[in-house]
C-alpha cells in the first residue's frame, strides 16, 4: 500500500514539482533540486504547520481592528478551529504588541497575540 | 508676485520625507543615523506605517531581521526607532505642491496650508493599484468590484466582510493573500483568473493561500463580461490564446457578489513629475543615479514610488541609502553638489526591462553599488551579467528568473574606474 502526493516546493522562485510517496514509514521525495525540497516534502505530508493572522474587534482603541497572529505555527488541519477562537474573541485597549489575547488556541499550545500597539482613545 | 510664492511665508527643512510608509520610515531613519537634524515626514494617513499597517499576514522583514513578522510589526520596529531619534512626523498631512527648488506645500485640517523650503527632498509616497477602468473589461459597473488593496484595507483595518461568494482577477500577491484571507473569514472564493501563462505572485502564496484552501488558480484566462447592476450577481472567465484574446466557446459563468482585481501596482509619481523630474517609462517612477538622486538636484526617490518591490525588505534596504544620500546633499555646500555630467546610463538587453539606479557616477559612487532590475518574461537556465564595453565584469548562473521576483546585481567602483558613456555599461540575461 502506497500513497502518492503532488507538492510544490516554496523554498524558492523554481517551485520544483515535488512527487512524495509514502510507503509505511518510509517517505520518498522526487522531483527536488535540492535537499531543501526533500525537507519540505516529507514535512508536508507528516506534520504540515502554519502561522494564522487574522484581527479582532478592539473596544475603545484609535484603530478598530487588532492584527493577531499564533505565536508559533499551528497544525493545519487546526486552522479552522483557531479561526472559530478568534472570531469570538474581542479585546480592550490599550494593548501592546505581543500581548496574549487568547491562550493556547484550539488545544494547539500555541497562543494568539497581539501583532501591534492600540492606544486608548481618549473620550 | 502672490503670497503663495513669498519665500519668506516658508519654514525651513532639512530633509523632507514625504511618505510615512515603509520607505520613509527606514528613509528618515537613515539620514537621521548619516547627521541630518532638521527632519520631517509627512504623512497623509492617520498613522504611520503605510501599506504595512493592513499587511496582517506574516512573512515580512526575513532578510532584514531574520524572522518572519507581519506588515504592522515590520512597522513598528521602523516606527519605533523614527520616535527614539525623535523624528518629527505629520499625520493626516498632504503634499499639494512641490517644485525644483524643493518649495513644499502641505495642507492638513488641522494646519490648513504651510509651507516649507527643503534642503533635500525624498520622495516615498509608494504606489497604487491599477483600477478597474485601467484594464478595459467589458459589462456593468455594479457596487462589489474592488481593487485588491482596497478590499485588505476595508477587510483589516475598517473590520467590513468584503463578500461572500467571491472571483479574483490577477494572482499578484495582494490577491492571492485575499483568497486566504477571505476564505479564513467564511466566504468562498471561487477561482482566480490570470491572464499571463504564469503568475505574478510569488510560489509560497500560490501553495499557501491558494492550495491549502483548494482555491483553483486558471492560468492565461481573463474576465470577458461582468454580471448584475446593482450589485455583482456574476463574472464571466474565458480562456486566452497566445495573443492574449478570448477563445470563444471557454466562457465560464460565476455566480459571485465580489470581483477583487489584482493586477498590478503602479508608482505614484503626480508629485516627482511637478518638479519635471525625469522618468522612466518603464518602471513609471523618476529616473535616478546611484545616490538615488533624481535628475532635479536634492530630490530623492525610493520604495514603490520609484519602482515596484517584491519584499520590503528591499525597500528598507533602498529607503536607507536613499536616506544617507539626502542627509549628505543637505548638509553640502553648493560648490560640493556637483551635476551629475558624468553619470553613464545604464543600458539594458535580452529581457533585462530597466535597472534602479539607472545611471552611476564612476567618480562619485561608493565602492559597492547594488543594481536592482526585473525580467520581462520566465527564464531558465540563463546567466545574468554585467558588459563594460565588450568586457563581461560579472556572471551569474540562475535557475529560473520570473517576471515576479526582483533581481540585482553589485557593481564594484574598482572595476568602472575611467568608464566612459561611449564605453558603456550593460546589464544582460544570456545563455
Amino acid at each position: 500500500m502506497s500513497e502518492t502526493r503532488e507538492l510544490t516546493c516554496i523554498n524558492c522562485p523554481l517551485g520544483c514539482a515535488l512527487t512524495v510517496t509514502i510507503r509505511g514509514q518510509e517517505i520518498t521525495v522526487t522531483g527536488n533540486t535540492c535537499p531543501r525540497g526533500e525537507a519540505y516534502g516529507k514535512k508536508e505530508v507528516t506534520d504540515p504547520t502554519r502561522i494564522v493572522t487574522s484581527t479582532v474587534p478592539v473596544e475603545g482603541g484609535d484603530i478598530a481592528r487588532l492584527p493577531v497572529k499564533t505565536a508559533s505555527d499551528i497544525p493545519k488541519d487546526k486552522i479552522f478551529s483557531v479561526m472559530e477562537e478568534i472570531h469570538a474573541a474581542r479585546v480592550k485597549a490599550p494593548v501592546r504588541i505581543g500581548d496574549v489575547v487568547i491562550r493556547n488556541v484550539a488545544g494547539t499550545g500555541a497562543d494568539i497575540v497581539a501583532a501591534r500597539n492600540v492606544n486608548e482613545i481618549a473620550v | 508676485m502672490s503670497r503663495t510664492s513669498s519665500p519668506e511665508a516658508a519654514e525651513h527643512v532639512g530633509v523632507l520625507i514625504i511618505g510615512g510608509g515603509p520607505a520613509g520610515l527606514a528613509a528618515a531613519v537613515a539620514a537621521r543615523k548619516a547627521g541630518a537634524q532638521d527632519l520631517l515626514i509627512v504623512e497623509r494617513d492617520r498613522m504611520l506605517g503605510g501599506i504595512l499597517n493592513q499587511c496582517i499576514h506574516n512573512g515580512f522583514g526575513l532578510h532584514t531581521f531574520k524572522e518572519e513578522l507581519t506588515g504592522p510589526e515590520y512597522a513598528s520596529r521602523f516606527i519605533s526607532q523614527v520616535k527614539e531619534l525623535d523624528i518629527p512626523y505629520l499625520l493626516n498631512t498632504m503634499v499639494l505642491n512641490l517644485d525644483r527648488d524643493r518649495n513644499v506645500t502641505l495642507m492638513s485640517r488641522k494646519d490648513g496650508i504651510r509651507r516649507v523650503k527643503a534642503d533635500a527632498v525624498i520622495l516615498a509616497m509608494g504606489c497604487r493599484e491599477r483600477p478597474r477602468g485601467a484594464l478595459s473589461i467589458p459589462g456593468f459597473r455594479p457596487a462589489g468590484i474592488y481593487t485588491a488593496g482596497t478590499a485588505q484595507r476595508l477587510m483589516n483595518i475598517e473590520g467590513y466582510q468584503v463578500g461572500r461568494r467571491v472571483v479574483i482577477l490577477g494572482s499578484g500577491d495582494i490577491g492571492l493573500i485575499m483568497a486566504r484571507r477571505m476564505t479564513l473569514e467564511g466566504a468562498k472564493v471561487l477561482t482566480v483568473a490570470e491572464l499571463m501563462p504564469y503568475s505574478g505572485g510569488l510560489k509560497r502564496n500560490i501553495v499557501q493561500c491558494l492550495n491549502d484552501y483548494d482555491i483553483p488558480l486558471q492560468l492565461s484566462h481573463t474576465v470577458v463580461d461582468i454580471h448584475g447592476k446593482d450589485r455583482v450577481s456574476g463574472v464571466t472567465i474565458a480562456q486566452v490564446d497566445e495573443r492574449r484574446s478570448p477563445i470563444p466557446g471557454t466562457e465560464v459563468t460565476y455566480d459571485c457578489d465580489t470581483l477583487l482585481l489584482s493586477c498590478g501596482l503602479l508608482p505614484e509619481n503626480e508629485l516627482t513629475r511637478m518638479t519635471g523630474a525625469e522618468m522612466s517609462s518603464v518602471t513609471g517612477g523618476a529616473s535616478v543615479d546611484e545616490s538615488l538622486q533624481t535628475s532635479i538636484p536634492g530630490v530623492f526617490a525610493c520604495g514603490n514610488v520609484l519602482h515596484v518591490h517584491d519584499l520590503v525588505d528591499y525597500v528598507s534596504e533602498e529607503a536607507s541609502h536613499a536616506g544617507e544620500s539626502a542627509a549628505l546633499y543637505a548638509a553640502s555646500s553648493e560648490g560640493e553638489r556637483r551635476a551629475d555630467a558624468e553619470a553613464v546610463e545604464i543600458a539594458v538587453a535580452g529581457g533585462v526591462r530597466y535597472t534602479v539606479p539607472q545611471r552611476i557616477d564612476p567618480v562619485r559612487m561608493p565602492d559597492k553599488v547594488t543594481v536592482r532590475f526585473r525580467v520581462a518574461d520566465v527564464y531558465r537556465d540563463k546567466t545574468i551579467a554585467v558588459y563594460r564595453g565588450e568586457k563581461r565584469l560579472s556572471a551569474r548562473k540562475t535557475r529560473v528568473l520570473a517576471p515576479g521576483e526582483m533581481e540585482q546585481v553589485i557593481l564594484k567602483k574598482e572595476e568602472l574606474s575611467g568608464l566612459t558613456a561611449a564605453e558603456g555599461l550593460r546589464v544582460v540575461i544570456e545563455d
